[in-house]
């Protein structure tokens, strides 16, 4: 929002108070101040997460975003930058950093593996996208996204905090927020949430080992 | 250091009947040994033979003839190739004697063949999963285990090839998503580990500590996995004596992404570029370790222009490594972002030529079989010249007048984090690493590849082996590459890039090869064997970040926890490879 945006709010403003106030919604000035200092969380998990420091650093700066203060606790961190594969071992720790991240947040997945699970998705120890188990604001495709792919993915971001209204957004809602259960590790990892499933899926499977190897009994091959 | 006569050219059939044979099959190489001998012989391979360094330690799942099979290959630090041994293990109990105590560097390998394949290393003294997670069900290399997204054993898959009928996986999950759980299980019935046996294996170490009169009490802290100078998703847990670190277990895993389990899914070339993603910040370097190894089964050699535009652009990535492994450690010394802004400036002119090239910035995928991809497309070559001849020159000068004689970089610097040379060695480190430790040993002189041989060239070597000197042999190396890279540049010869017609699918004959290259982060290898069908039997990765880590206990203790920090940034690991 530039200066003059913000003198011209459609009110009529008395000549003498000109560029001393400002007339503008709540909405819009909220927006404004967030979208102009997000801090994203320092967090790489892999490959991208040196496209990350690239944009960081000297030749792109997204410091021109106002987003160079990046911040190692998620405790004062605004945006997760999920850059790279997210594995089972891996996701109790993001899923937990997720929550302990203060409202306002933002979740944006950088490159094919956190949106989907990319080259390494077949691999027995890759969560196929990190929105599975947290919400995720922007997808940047790419492997890894180029600066310049970050940078959009970023503004992409802005653009969406200035659509938000007061009224909307889940953290001025009354209640509080849920927490997102921390995934356990188990034979495989296990989401808090599904456990009536996993229990239905695994005594099924065992009903079918065993009706198989009744039916092997009777005609033996 | 080494007074007695080393024997050479033994012949360990005749000198072990009975317990050693030779690998009589076709297109494999060295001795079979007999498990209850193997200590016995590796001893003799150790102190009579002169093979004080193990490169590589891994295991191999020989499904269809019911046995697994454990590899080593030894090296000796003068140089010369290989000496392989193999202990065969029957699968359904497959024990064999740890070579920890005589060779301490295969702490981290063994338990890794441990995790991946179930191979059960007698007398390791801390036999625990390393990459997955203990609690995870069964051993995934093994050829037997399958992925919840398994669809056939090999690529490329029926559902994609011809014909394209493809459908998104998560579809055909019951969960729809990349889980499998065995049957009879109960969730709420399952006690997850939570680290327990990590923290058994510490609290032992802390149980013996109490030797002085004075009573101390020691915590256990935590570094990472979310960290900002774990250099990604790496995790030290580290035992302290109020500040003084009295032990320290690295837990990685946290970015595996069974790179050898798709490896064997994959066809040869598919391979390449997930090659790139192992030390995401060296992606050349790592295609040329792979090129080598499948080169060494086909029996092919790329035409010289191609040798020389391989050559450059590992030198280029040498540089670009170090760059920023500089830059990072100061970073980690608490020089926040302002060398690493200058290192990063000179890397990304670097990545402007690999983006020409290649047609990306990291992730090149340049290499191919009996070639190179692409020739340089136009103006590329000047800038290549340039950034030699001129620029990286005179950019190494500047970092070197900034950052060398810094006062605080010396008091944090020198004199800690020390590795001799003979635990270098015995820990199998390799690279700056090993080389800052007084080893002179670089591949590219002691068992030269490629056109290395033709280079004028000095191997740096540094003597105090401490995070300092790490420090310095990267600047040194820096300099060595730029000569390499004049040289070469020089006398890049005009000619084809390729050997052959460019195909898809290769034909490899059955045998195996190991390849390794002197990568920015020291020896990386690729163990590939191959059945003669399109894709590789067994695929595996000796990476220098994995291998190096295991001394990085013997480094940090008795040092600070602050310290802990620089000793890591100077060891340079890349998690992508470290976890693979
Ligand atoms: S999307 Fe590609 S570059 Fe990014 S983390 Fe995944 S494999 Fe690495």
């Amino acid at each position: 929002m530039t200066n003059d945006e913000l003198n011209q709010p459609g009110y009529e403003i008395p000549p003498e108070i000109k560029n001393q106030v400002a007339i503008t919604t709540i909405d819009r000035i909220y927006n404004w101040s967030r979208r102009s200092s997000i801090w994203p969380m320092m967090f790489g998990l892999a490959c991208c997460a040196i496209e990350m420091i690239c944009t960081a650093a000297s030749r792109f700066d997204f410091a021109r975003f106002g987003m160079e203060v990046m911040r190692p606790s998620p405790r004062q961190a605004d945006l997760l930058l999920v850059s790279g594969t997210v594995t089972k071992k891996m996701v109790p720790q993001i899923v937990r950093l997720y929550n302990q991240m203060p409202e306002p947040k933002y979740v944006v997945a950088m490159g094919a593996c956190a949106s989907g699970g990319g080259p390494f998705k077949e691999g027995y120890n890759v969560v196929s996208g990190i929105d599975n188990y947290i919400p995720v604001d922007v997808y940047i495709p790419g492997c890894p996204p180029t600066p310049q792919a970050l940078l959009h993915g970023l503004i992409t971001l802005q653009k969406k905090i200035d659509n938000q209204t007061l009224r909307e957004a889940r953290w001025y809602k009354k209640d509080v927020s849920e927490v997102i259960p921390v995934p356990v590790l188990g034979p495989d990892i296990m989401d808090p949430r599904e456990y009536e499933l996993i229990r239905q899926y695994s005594q099924q499977k065992s009903a079918t080992t065993v009706s198989e190897a009744l039916e092997g009994e009777s005609n033996p091959v | 250091m080494m007074e007695q006569a080393i024997l050479t050219d033994v012949d360990l059939a005749e000198k072990f009947p009975q317990k050693v044979k030779r690998d009589e099959r076709k297109g494999y190489e060295g001795y079979l040994v007999d498990a209850d001998a193997f200590l016995q012989v590796a001893q003799f391979v150790r102190d009579e033979m002169g093979y004080d360094y193990l490169s590589s330690v891994t295991g191999v799942d020989y499904f269809p003839e019911n046995y697994l099979e454990s590899v080593y290959h030894f090296y000796r630090t003068t140089g010369g190739p290989a000496l392989v041994l193999k202990v065969q293990t029957p699968r359904d109990n497959a024990v064999v004697p740890s070579l920890v105590p005589l060779y301490p560097g295969a702490e981290f390998q063994e338990r890794e063949a441990w995790d991946l394949l179930g191979i059960r290393y007698e007398g390791h003294p801390d036999l625990r999963r390393i990459l997955m997670w203990e609690g995870f069900a069964g051993h995934p290399l093994r050829k037997d285990w399958r992925e919840p997204y398994y669809e056939e054993d090999g690529k490329p898959f029926k559902s994609r090839w011809p014909d394209g009928h493809v459908y998104r996986i998560e579809d055909k999950n019951p969960f729809h998503k990349n889980v499998d759980y065995p049957a009879d299980f109960d969730p709420d019935q399952w006690a997850p580990d939570n680290d327990a046996s990590l923290y058994a294996s510490l609290k032992k170490i802390q149980s013996s500590l109490s030797d002085s009169g004075l009573k101390t009490d020691t915590v256990i802290v935590n570094m990472g996995p979310q960290h900002p100078s774990t250099h990604g998703v790496f995790r030290m847990v580290v035992l302290l004596e109020g500040e003084t670190i009295r032990a320290l277990k690295p837990v990685m895993g946290y970015l595996h992404r069974n790179h050898e389990k798709i490896g064997e899914r994959n066809t040869f070339l598919m391979n390449m570029p997930f090659t790139d993603r192992l030390d995401y910040l060296s992606s050349m370097s790592n295609n040329f370790g792979y090129a080598l190894a499948v080169e060494k089964l086909m029996g092919i050699q790329p035409p010289e222009r191609a040798e020389y535009l391989r050559v450059i652009m590992a030198e280029f990535t040498r540089i670009s490594n170090h760059l920023f492994a500089i830059g990072s450690l100061l970073n980690d010394l608490g020089a926040y972002f302002t060398p690493m802004l200058y290192a990063i400036e000179e890397r990304e002119l670097i990545l402007d030529i690999f983006e020409a090239v290649a047609g990306s910035r990291m992730m090149c995928n340049y290499f191919r079989f009996g070639g190179v991809a692409r020739d340089l497309p136009e103006g590329v070559y000047e800038k290549m010249r340039d950034l030699a001849y001129e620029r990286l020159p005179r950019r190494i000068d500047e970092l070197d007048l900034y950052l060398t004689n810094n006062e605080i970089i010396r008091a944090r610097c020198e004199g800690v984090g020390v590795l001799t040379a003979e635990d270098a060695i015995a820990f199998s480190a390799s690279g700056p690493l090993l080389r800052a430790s007084g080893v002179p040993y670089d591949i590219r002189r002691a068992d030269p590849y490629s056109i290395y041989d033709r280079f004028e060239f000095d191997v740096a070597v540094r003597y105090h082996g401490d995070v300092y000197d790490r420090y310095l042999i990267r600047m040194d190396e820096i300099r060595q590459s730029i000569r390499i890279l004049q040289q070469a540049i020089r006398d890049l010869p005009e000619g084809p890039i390729q050997s052959g017609k460019p195909q898809y699918q290769v034909r490899v004959p059955a045998g195996e090869a190991y390849g390794r290259v002197e990568a920015p982060k020291g020896e990386l290898g690729y163990y590939v064997v191959s059945n003669g069908k399109p894709n590789p039997w067994r695929y595996h990765v000796r990476a220098p970040s994995f291998v190096n880590i295991t001394a990085l206990e013997t480094m940090a203790k008795g040092n600070k926890v602050a310290d802990s920090v620089a000793i890591l940034g100077s060891i340079d690991i890349v998690l992508g490879e470290l976890d693979r």
